[in-house]
Parts: structure tokens; C-alpha cells; sequence
């Protein structure tokens, strides 16, 4: 309970350095998401249409999830040296397991007498994808990217030990010094982000998945 | 003149020990409303798919419209030949419109042209305008399996290939679809290909009828000429050659008068029967002739047609002669 206190006491007397390294952490699971789904979103395409590459691809990915963050961070070092860069390429390559198996599912998931149908009416590739199949696998996309944010957000904390910055920032320092304070205002911090992300994103997976059902859109008034 | 040509055509899947379609030729008048009718398995479907080019032919030809369906980009084609499919594929995040505008916006028409055109389809297929707005999933079977006939017809193609459009929907509500089927193709006149594994349904829709089995073509013929001359016992059992009633059914009460012997007519007419004779246009079919005349007390039924002309009468032996005349030559 003292502890508590004393985080949220660090986070009045220091709300202007506590909310620049929370605008940090945003950006940096901003930009790496993105990145991450520019990337999972072809990739998952691509598995739906070559069946023999689902397992070694979401294999690999597997295993990448696999590695303990510390250790991934640290591996990347002598690759890529110290700094956000080194922390966003470690988050992408976490999140891509999620995104790429529920694009994945997403996408074979969808009923194939619909499939057939764009195809007969002469819908072209882009065509099927972009009006059909992506509007359908959206509201499972968005669940995979909600869970895939959470990581991020999560997992983004290690990046203040390789000086990408963020709210670990807040944790690595607190420990360093031995200030609960702070430790406990970063933890309360991140939980927050984690938790408005959360919010934010289920409306919009509950919106999509309303779109699919084609209800009338409760979610739209 | 040949809306579809088909020579030759042949489909190979991998791993199968034999084609699904084996060298199949027959063509199509424009206009005709042609049914593929066999047991499920004997490449109807795979037939109907090389079409459109949903599935590609190992070999042979087809020509649709006089082009080789080849020789055309694959969306240009499937664009030009209306396509509904039994689970109807409708997009369930679209409203209906949207649903039936795919097409339509694929081929570029103005938004205004695409409205008056979904207004109009909606009035064929017999679903009120409110149903624009809807989607899909709030509608019954029938209703979206009406919906899907729209959709395929959205961009008035010539011809339209139906893969077993009738086959998930209740018995009552497909005999309504099929009538109204046989309407709309009345007034638009369309070339139609249509497959399913129902003999009711084929006798009642087809111009002619082509029936496959194991990847052939075994018979390709009208509905009276395939139940009175069957090529072979399979076709016999297949479409039940041998069921009288189904013979009767095929044959209008015009054809039995047109049978009839001059001479031998009206003989010891009403003599049983008390009171005028029942009446029956000369449209019907003799499947309904018959129950009719069961139904009454006379042996015979005054055919008159729709102005009030009585063009003659027909009895018993009349119907006993028209099935059993045909029966000779097979």
C-alpha cells in the first residue's frame, strides 16, 4: 500500500518526464505494430494460398516467440548496436507469430462457397482480397493485432535496457536506485497504455465482427 | 444459332485415376435452358466450373458466344456469364444492393444505372425494394437464394451457369423458385446451364437435358425424348423411365389432340355423366388431365383453350395412346 502511494506521489511531482517516456512507449509500439503488420499481412496472405509453407514459416515464428526477451534484445546488440531501432526490429519479430496466424486463420476461415461466388462473378485478386476476404477475416486480424499490441506494449519495457527508451525506462532506473517510487509509477504507467490499447481496439474488433455478422450496425450510431 | 460450344473437353484432376469430364461435346442454342442431371460424382459440376474457368480444362474447347473462352482474360469472362451457386455465396457484409451491384461496379456502370438496375431485379426475383438495405443474414433461405439469382443476373449476361441454385432449400419453396425461374426465363430468354441431381427438377426446367455419368455424356435430349427413348438402362433408372406418371407429365393435352386419329372422336361421349363435361386447357400437362378425369364423372374432358374455343375433347385412351405411341420407338 506504501508503495503504491509512492507511485502514484512520483507520478504528481514528475507527471512531465513520466508522460514524454509514456509518449516514447506509444511511439515505439506505434511503429513497431506497424511494421509489423505491413509485414504479417502479406505474409498471411501468402500462407492462406501456399499450404505447404504454413507449417515451416509459422514454425520459425514459433520460435522466434519463444526466445526470452532479455535474450533477444541482447542477441540483436552486436547486429544492430544499442538503441530504438535494435528494440523495434526485436518487437516486430515477436508479434508475427500472432498477427500471422490469425490473418492466417482469418483467411481460410471464410466460408468457400463465398470465395467461389467473388471468384465467378470475376472479382480479380485485389478485388477478392480487398472487398471480400479482408473486410471478412478483419474482426480475427484485430484480434490477433490486439494481442500482438499488448505484447508490444508489454515486451516494449525490456527496450529501455538497450536505451530504446520508454516507460522501462521508469523500471530499469527505479531498480538501479533502489526507488519503489518509481518502479511502481512505471508499472501503474504501462498498465494504463496496456489497458487503453485494449479498449480501444476491442470496439474496433466488436465493430468488425458486428460488419461480418452484417447486423444492423449498432456500432456505427 | 450456339450460345456455348463445348468440343472435346476434358478434365484431369491430379492423383484421380480418371478424368472427371472425359471428352465431352454438345452445344448450346442460344436461348436454351439446358440442364446437367447424373449422381453426384459424374463431373456435372466440373463441367458447369470449365465454363466460367473456375476450373481449366485439361483439353478441349469451349466457345462461349462464338470466342474462345480462352482467349479472353478470365474476369472479363466470368464477368459476361451470370453465376449462382447452391450455399448462394452471397457477401454477408454487404447490404443486398450491395450485393447485387458487384457486378455491375466491377463492369463500371454509372451509380445511377446500377440503382434503376437493382430496382428492377428486385421486382423480377418477386422481393419488395425495402429489402435493399438489408443484409443478407436477415433474410430467409428462398429469400437470399432469390437474392443470388438477382445478384447473377445483375449485369445482364447472356448466360448463366446455376450450380444446384435450388438444392439446400425446402421442397414447397424450390417448386415456387423453379416456376418463378421458368418465368423470368420466359421474359428474358437467357441461355441457361443448370445442374442438378433432382429428376423432378430437371424434367420441369429443361429445354433439354444433358445426363452424365462417370465423367460422360450419356444421353442429351428433351425431358419427353430422354423418358421415352432412354439410351441405356442407366439413364432409364436415373430418370425413371418406366414411371408413367412422370411420361404423362411431359406431354401437353395439345400433343394428345394433335395425336388423335380424325374419325374416331367423340365416341359415347358423356354417356355415363350427367352433367357438360369438365374442361382443361389445352396447356396443362396429361399428368393433370388424368387426375382430373379421375376426379369427374365423365370419361372424357372438353379441351378449350384460354379465348373459350373448344378445340376438341380427350379421354382415357387418348393418354394411354400418348404414352404408349412414344414407348414404340424405343
Amino acid at each position: 500500500m506504501a508503495n503504491l502511494l509512492a507511485g502514484f506521489r512520483y507520478l504528481i511531482n514528475n507527471s512531465g518526464s513520466v508522460l514524454s517516456l509514456f509518449g516514447e512507449h506509444l511511439r515505439m509500439a506505434a511503429i513497431a505494430l506497424a511494421i509489423a503488420l505491413a509485414i504479417a499481412l502479406p505474409l498471411g496472405w501468402l500462407l492462406a494460398r501456399v499450404t505447404w509453407l504454413r507449417g515451416p514459416v509459422l514454425g520459425v515464428l514459433g520460435v522466434i516467440y519463444t526466445i526470452p526477451s532479455l535474450s533477444l534484445f541482447v542477441l540483436l546488440i552486436p547486429v544492430l548496436g544499442l538503441g530504438l531501432r535494435t528494440a523495434i526490429v526485436a518487437l516486430v519479430a515477436y508479434a508475427q507469430v500472432v498477427l500471422v496466424r490469425n490473418i492466417l486463420i482469418g483467411l481460410v476461415s471464410i466460408d468457400p462457397a463465398i470465395s467461389e461466388a467473388a471468384r465467378g462473378m470475376g472479382m480479380n485478386g485485389w478485388q477478392r482480397f480487398s472487398r471480400v476476404e479482408f473486410p471478412l477475416a478483419l474482426p480475427l486480424i484485430l484480434a490477433g493485432t490486439r494481442v500482438a499490441t499488448l505484447s508490444i506494449i508489454g515486451i516494449g519495457t525490456v527496450a529501455a535496457f538497450i536505451n530504446g527508451g520508454g516507460l522501462g525506462r521508469l523500471l530499469f532506473d527505479g531498480v538501479a536506485t533502489g526507488n519503489r517510487g518509481k518502479i511502481v509509477a512505471g508499472s501503474i504507467a504501462i498498465t494504463m497504455l496496456a489497458l487503453g490499447a485494449n479498449v480501444i481496439l476491442r470496439f474496433f474488433e466488436r465493430r468488425a465482427a458486428l460488419a461480418v455478422r452484417g447486423e444492423e450496425q449498432a456500432a456505427s450510431s | 444459332m450456339s450460345a456455348i460450344v463445348v468440343e472435346n473437353l476434358t478434365k484431369q484432376f491430379p492423383d484421380e485415376p480418371q478424368p472427371a469430364v472425359d471428352q465431352a461435346s454438345f452445344e448450346v442454342d442460344d436461348g436454351a435452358f439446358v440442364v446437367l442431371l447424373g449422381p453426384s460424382g459424374c463431373g456435372k459440376t466440373t463441367l458447369l466450373k470449365m465454363i466460367n474457368r473456375l476450373y481449366e480444362p485439361t483439353s478441349g474447347r469451349i466457345l462461349v458466344g462464338d470466342v474462345d473462352a480462352r482467349s479472353l482474360p478470365v474476369t472479363d469472362l466470368r464477368r459476361r456469364i451470370g453465376y449462382a451457386i447452391q450455399q448462394t455465396g452471397l457477401f454477408p457484409h454487404m447490404r443486398i444492393e450491395q450485393n447485387i451491384a458487384v457486378v455491375p461496379q466491377l463492369l463500371g456502370w454509372e451509380k445511377p444505372r446500377i440503382d434503376a438496375r437493382i430496382d428492377m431485379l428486385l421486382d423480377l426475383v418477386n422481393l419488395p425494394r425495402s429489402y435493399r438495405k438489408r443484409y443478407p443474414r436477415q433474410l430467409s433461405g428462398g429469400e437470399q437464394q432469390r437474392v443470388g439469382l438477382a445478384r447473377a443476373l445483375a449485369a445482364d449476361p447472356a448466360i448463366m451457369l446455376m450450380d444446384e441454385p435450388f438444392g439446400a432449400i425446402d421442397a414447397i419453396t424450390r417448386t415456387r423458385l423453379q416456376d418463378e425461374l421458368l418465368n423470368i426465363q420466359h421474359k428474358l430468354r437467357k441461355t441457361i446451364m443448370f445442374v442438378t441431381h433432382d429428376v423432378e427438377e430437371a424434367l420441369r426446367l429443361a429445354d433439354k437435358i444433358i445426363i452424365m455419368r462417370t465423367g460422360t455424356i450419356v444421353q442429351y435430349d428433351t425431358p419427353l425424348n430422354i423418358v421415352m427413348q432412354p439410351r441405356d438402362r442407366f439413364v432409364q433408372q436415373l430418370v425413371g423411365t418406366e414411371d408413367m406418371l412422370r411420361r404423362l407429365s411431359l406431354i401437353t393435352v395439345s400433343d394428345a389432340l394433335a395425336a388423335q386419329t380424325p374419325g374416331e372422336l367423340t365416341p359415347a361421349l358423356g354417356s355415363r355423366g350427367s352433367t357438360e363435361l369438365a374442361t382443361i386447357s389445352p396447356d396443362a400437362d396429361l399428368r393433370s388431365a388424368l387426375s382430373q378425369l379421375l376426379r369427374g364423372d365423365n370419361a372424357a374432358l372438353a379441351v378449350v383453350d384460354q379465348q373459350g374455343a373448344t378445340l376438341g375433347q380427350i379421354t382415357f385412351a387418348d393418354m394411354h395412346a400418348a404414352v404408349a405411341d412414344r414407348a414404340v420407338g424405343a
